[in-house]
């Protein structure tokens, strides 16, 4: 029976690998995730059939609420809101894997420093943070509280003596340099842990945000395999180390995205930068162009590429977009969609609303595909965003040197479609927008949209 | 060789095979592959059964079935609303 277990165990881990690798396209990648939680599936009942329950009952209640509240997320969310949501699901998985951590520490309090000791602490200490962190993320993307980064003198060293207290106390809750009730002392190391979750992410904010939510959904594999390790299961530590595998690469490329380390992220508290004289900000003038000027840029033109940023997202424009790009096709225009890796509030979040609005997915292209092509194209239309765009990240002297651009003002025309002239993220100006060959296109990116499509419908 | 690093060895494998098939997986995938493994990492409901199904008291019981309801929010709403995603991916 054993061995049996652990077969389907072992066919579990096959099975999740096999998932994740269909979605290397997005043609087996639906078929990938339905294999994947067939693998899960799998698990569980190899759990429930293994394991000796008592009782049912906490079990199936659990299950209930754990499944009505996800189910509901899931079938309502908006697609704008999918950070946010995968945000708060990446704490909700660290924390169930540091309360299986934990719940094996309440069971034998006095397990003193070991194999099993040292990994409880692990689990509690990555799953403990993986959840405050993740709330934090949740609260700053819906909006709960301020986005922008939340910082304090000596922020850096306060951190650190956190940490190192967080491993002290892990250390004395296994009865090492302290003598005092280990649940206490636990108690205490949670209590920090959960608060260090916290310090990390308040600095972090705004377009940083694809970062944080990469490396919590790393955390959260991480956790998981720690608690694969506390109660001794591989199906655990295989399916934790694939999530944290491809948290940390998906880390890895949005910190690429921005020319910027990790480190540089978690404790630079970039944004919003002193340094730059924020009164010169939008003073030089610029090209305005209504509606009617930009359907007309846009309906006479061979080739059109569509950048789209997170403002897209805030102003949910992205169905009154894909009418000016069918408009605009059945006019004979090649329509192309140019993908920054950073843009939006994680990786692919363009990408989910694009195909939301029904865009088919050969027309979007990422940065390394597409950039060469832009001095060929005859008209860009540049909708919310603005670092990624922003030509001084050429210039070394630039908070932003060095920082991979879309090369959108190699194009004939640019248009600019944005609410106003402040910056972005990096709080710095963009020359771009006051460029001979550039056309500001100023409102919400809804209406906007909205009078374009009208005004593209009415040419000749 | 003890249980610890039977368990390391796979971690450490399982990390590298993760990351050669997660390294290719296109940039328009990227939402949809973190929300799926946000599932994946749901496989804490594991865990959290053994847990709750040896739980002797109170608080034991209590930590089990938390860990279980945030595992299951997890695992259906993470594979839910993957699956949501990529049926609307679609080429036309």
């Amino acid at each position: 029976m054993e061995t049996f277990i652990e077969l389907v165990y072992l066919l579990s881990a096959v099975l999740f690998v096999v998932g994740l690798k269909r979605l290397q396209s997005p043609a087996t990648a639906r078929g990938g995730n339905a294999l994947a939680s067939l693998a899960m599936l799998l698990a569980i009942v190899a759990t429930v059939v293994d394991t000796e329950i008592l009782t049912w009952t906490g079990i199936l209640v659990g299950v209930a609420i754990g499944g009505v509240v996800g189910g509901f997320a899931a079938r309502r969310v908006e697609m704008t809101d999918m950070p946010q949501l995968v945000g708060i699901f990446n704490g909700f998985g660290g924390g169930a894997s540091a309360l299986v951590a934990i719940a094996e520490f309440t069971a034998n309090p006095a397990i003193g420093v070991g194999t099993t000791g040292v990994t409880i602490m692990i689990g509690t200490l990555i799953g403990a943070v993986t959840f405050t962190g993740s709330f934090v993320a949740f609260a700053k993307l819906q909006g709960l509280m301020t986005g922008n980064p939340i910082t304090f003198p000596g922020q850096n060293p306060f951190n650190l003596v956190i940490f190192l207290g967080v491993l002290f106390l892990a250390a004395a809750s296994l009865g090492v340099g302290l003598s005092a009730d280990p649940m206490l002392l636990f108690g205490i190391f949670l209590g920090t842990a959960l608060l260090l979750g916290i310090l990390i992410v308040i600095p972090i904010g705004g377009a940083d945000m694809p970062v944080v939510i990469s490396l919590l959904n790393s955390y959260s594999g991480l956790a998981a395999s720690a608690a694969g390790f506390v109660i001794g299961n591989m199906v655990l530590i295989i399916s934790g180390a694939l999530v944290g595998a491809s948290g940390l690469i998906l880390t890895q490329l949005m910190c690429k995205g921005m020319n910027r380390s990790l480190a540089n992220v978690a404790f630079g508290g970039f944004g919003g930068s002193a340094g730059v004289d924020r009164a010169q900000i939008g003073q030089r003038p610029v090209r305005r162009a209504d509606a009617e000027a930009v359907a007309a840029e846009l309906g006479y033109v061979n080739s059109v590429v569509v950048v789209p940023g997170y403002g897209l997202a805030v102003a949910q424009a992205q169905h009154e977009l894909r009418k000016v790009g069918d408009l605009l096709e059945q006019r004979g225009v090649d329509v192309k969609y140019a993908i920054h890796p950073v843009a939006g509030r994680m990786p692919g979040h363009m990408n989910v609303l694009l195909a939301e609005a029904d865009v088919s997915y050969d027309k979007l292209f990422d940065l390394d595909e597409i950039n060469s092509d832009f001095s060929s194209t005859d008209a860009v239309l540049i909708v919310g965003a603005n670092d990624v765009v922003n030509p001084s990240a050429r210039d070394p002297q630039s908070i932003i040197a060095g920082m991979p651009i879309l090369d959108v003002d190699a194009a004939r025309r640019v248009i600019v479609m944005k609410r106003s002239l402040s910056p972005g993220f990096a709080g710095i100006d963009n020359d771009l927008f006051y460029m001979d060959h550039t056309l500001m296109f100023f409102g919400d990116a809804k209406d906007s949209m909205a009078d374009l499509v009208r005004e593209v419908r009415e040419l000749a | 060789m003890g249980e610890l690093m039977i368990g390391l060895y796979v971690f450490v494998l399982a990390t590298l095979a993760g990351r050669e098939v997660i390294t290719k997986v296109p940039p328009t995938l990227h939402t949809p592959l973190m929300s799926g493994a946000n599932a994946i990492s749901g496989i804490a409901i594991v865990g959290a059964i053994v847990v709750a199904a040896r739980a002797d008291g109170t608080l034991q019981t209590a930590l089990g079935i938390a860990a279980i309801a945030m595992a299951t929010i997890n695992v259906v709403g993470g594979f839910m609303v993957t699956d949501r995603m990529l049926s609307m991916f679609r080429k036309r």
